[in-house]
């Protein structure tokens, strides 16, 4: 329990630094918002004005609590492209990158835990070699380029989906989830690829230790003691690339909601650097952040309670 | 041992090729890659390997082009990234120390993100439209990964016997740091390039095919890829060549890796 205290406090640090440098970093290179908005009908009087409107002429630390605030309260600011509320822009985005995301992580680890097992229990031989090839190839392939051929084969071809037209997850939930199915698998592909990888290399790793070899030769089945012993010995490394395969999910989907016409997060933040739209930059970045470092955690977390070790050695 | 090789080999020879193919397209392409040469959705033929685009460009030439841009992007990114992170973590590795401890703090939070995330947030501060600035906010955004990767092995050579005696000889500490433990940890180095300039062409693509980065009449294969997703059902050859190329480039820099990590570990 201290420890998960403690881990909880550092996921708040974390943030509370990357806020500050994402906070910064837009308000020193950015220039003056005031006069973004304006544009070419910026005259002194009028910069003056919106900045007090805006409420730019209060000092820095001021803005920055206010700013965090809004992650609370929902109030973000305007955006400069949109004049709309920051806030009222992402909302309706989050649950569906979240969505999408989610999808992609359980096709992730439905798929690559028994094909990962499956592989890692024995070594060597042409097959091993072949699934390495394997393996190489599917990571070769850029999710995006999956996801055309995906999109060609599934929505021009076959018509299961109709792209560009996106439901929406509250008006028909299951229509929704089925077009980002599409888009889940697009994501997942290569990072199947790598998490089998992994999979292999840890359970081989294992399987060459002292106690599996005595197991063994005391007459255990080999399956048996694969499930029993090695996958319990290999789990926690596993949940740390889980948490990462998570964060690095959110960097797919960027790509892959652009494919696919998938009004989510990522969309909207690539449509916002192009426009540098920057109120809304910052924020889908800062709740990206808090995605990745929450998915960290969350495996940490998880590790502590799977290896009294880890236990001990937090608790000393 | 042998099997090894055999990685390695089979990725040298796809690398190798198309690295000849791409090297070539820099002094000359079939035809002018902008140019309308050709009739409109011309399947792929002997004078088109690869067919032509609607505006009748030949598809081959801009596959050509695209991947020398890619290609170059790639390289100055692992270039600016191994760079500068070598330098970063033989230093804090072999002298350790309170800002050694900061740093590798501060890469284990950045090397947390994914780094098309951080490329994309280092690239709206600087401007979207610049290929010049995607180098850089790649070449930045790898720097942390090769920091962490040399500071370990420059940490672990501190104390060796080959050092010591290097000191003890008087070799003054630049020489040490370059001539002595540099080339020792060249086997953990390189298969790391081979991964970096895997993602850096991914993150380069990404980007592109997002329309952020390398803009026309630049082309690069993400671009290429979100060019030709748009004429899929009249021109599919656009979109499998483009592809194809850039998934046979990182296939075989990944074959390469895979038979130089093998190599380092000593098995089969």
């Amino acid at each position: 329990m201290k420890y998960a205290a403690k881990r909880v406090a550092m996921l708040v640090l974390t943030m509370v630094i990357v806020s500050l440098l994402a906070f910064l970093a837009f308000d020193l290179i950015s220039g003056n918002p005031a006069e973004i908005m304006l544009g070419t009908e910026a005259t002194p009087e009028k910069v003056a004005a919106l900045e007090h409107e805006l409420g730019l002429d209060r000092p820095l630390a001021e803005q920055y609590l206010d700013w965090i605030a809004g992650f609370f309260t929902g109030d973000l600011g305007l955006s400069y492209s949109y004049k709309v509320p920051v806030w009222d822009l992402i909302a309706p985005k989050i649950a569906v990158t979240l969505c999408l995301s989610l999808l992609s992580f359980v096709l992730i680890v439905l798929v690559s835990i028994p094909l990962g097992l499956g592989s890692g229990g024995k070594a060597g031989g042409p097959l091993e070699g072949l699934g390495t090839v394997l393996d190489q190839l599917c990571m070769a392939v850029p999710a995006f380029f999956l996801g055309i051929l995906l999109t060609w084969l599934f929505s021009t071809t076959l018509k299961w989906f109709v792209h560009g037209q996106f439901p929406g997850l509250g008006e028909d939930l299951w229509g929704s989830l089925r077009y980002l199915l599409f888009a889940a698998v697009a994501i997942a592909v290569p990072r199947i690829a790598m998490t089998v990888r992994m999979l292999r290399s840890t359970v081989l790793s294992e399987m060459n230790k002292d106690y599996v070899r005595t197991a063994i030769s005391r007459g255990n089945d080999r399956g048996e003691v694969l499930r029993r012993h090695v996958l319990k010995n290999s789990l926690t490394p596993i949940v740390t690339f889980l948490g990462q395969t998570m964060a690095e999910i959110v960097a797919g989907s960027i790509v892959v909601e652009q494919v696919f016409a998938i009004p989510g997060l990522g969309r909207l933040l690539v449509s916002s650097i192009s426009n540098r739209d920057h109120p809304v930059v910052q924020a889908i970045v800062v709740i990206l952040a808090f995605w990745v470092v929450l998915s960290g955690t969350i495996a940490d977390l998880i590790n502590q309670g799977i290896d009294p070790r880890l236990r001990r050695e937090a608790g000393r | 041992m042998k099997k090894s090789n055999a990685y390695l080999r089979a990725g040298m020879v796809i690398a190798g090729a198309l690295t000849l193919l791409i090297v070539l397209g820099f002094f000359w392409t079939p035809y002018d890659p902008t140019a309308f040469v050709g009739g409109k959705f011309q399947p792929p033929s002997l004078a088109h390997l690869m067919g032509t685009d609607k505006f009748g460009r030949d598809i081959f030439s801009r596959v050509l082009k695209g991947a020398g841009t890619t290609f170059t992007i790639a390289l100055a990114t692992v270039g600016i990234g191994a760079g500068c992170g070598t330098v970063v973590g033989a230093l804090t590795g072999y002298f350790g120390g309170a800002v050694d401890e900061a740093l590798m703090r501060l890469n284990d939070a950045l090397t947390a993100f994914p780094s098309i995330l951080l490329a994309l947030v280092v690239i709206s501060l600087v401007g979207p439209e610049n290929k010049y600035n995607v180098v850089l906010a790649l070449g930045l955004v790898f720097i942390p990964s090769y920091a962490r990767i040399t500071r370990t092995a420059f940490a672990s050579a501190r104390e060796a016997n080959y050092v010591k005696n290097a000191r003890l000889m008087g070799a003054s500490t630049p020489r040490i740091l370059a001539v002595h433990i540099l080339p020792n940890t060249l086997p953990v180095l390189l298969p790391a390039l081979t991964i970096g300039f895997n993602n850096a062409v991914l993150a380069e693509a990404s980007m592109s095919y997002l329309g952020i980065g390398v803009t026309p009449p630049d082309a690069s294969l993400g671009y290429m890829l979100s060019e030709a997703q748009s004429m899929f059902t009249l021109a599919p050859w656009y979109v499998l060549s483009t592809g194809l190329v850039m998934i046979l480039l990182i296939f075989g820099v990944g074959l390469m890796g895979e038979g130089l990590q093998r190599a380092q570990r000593g098995v089969a």
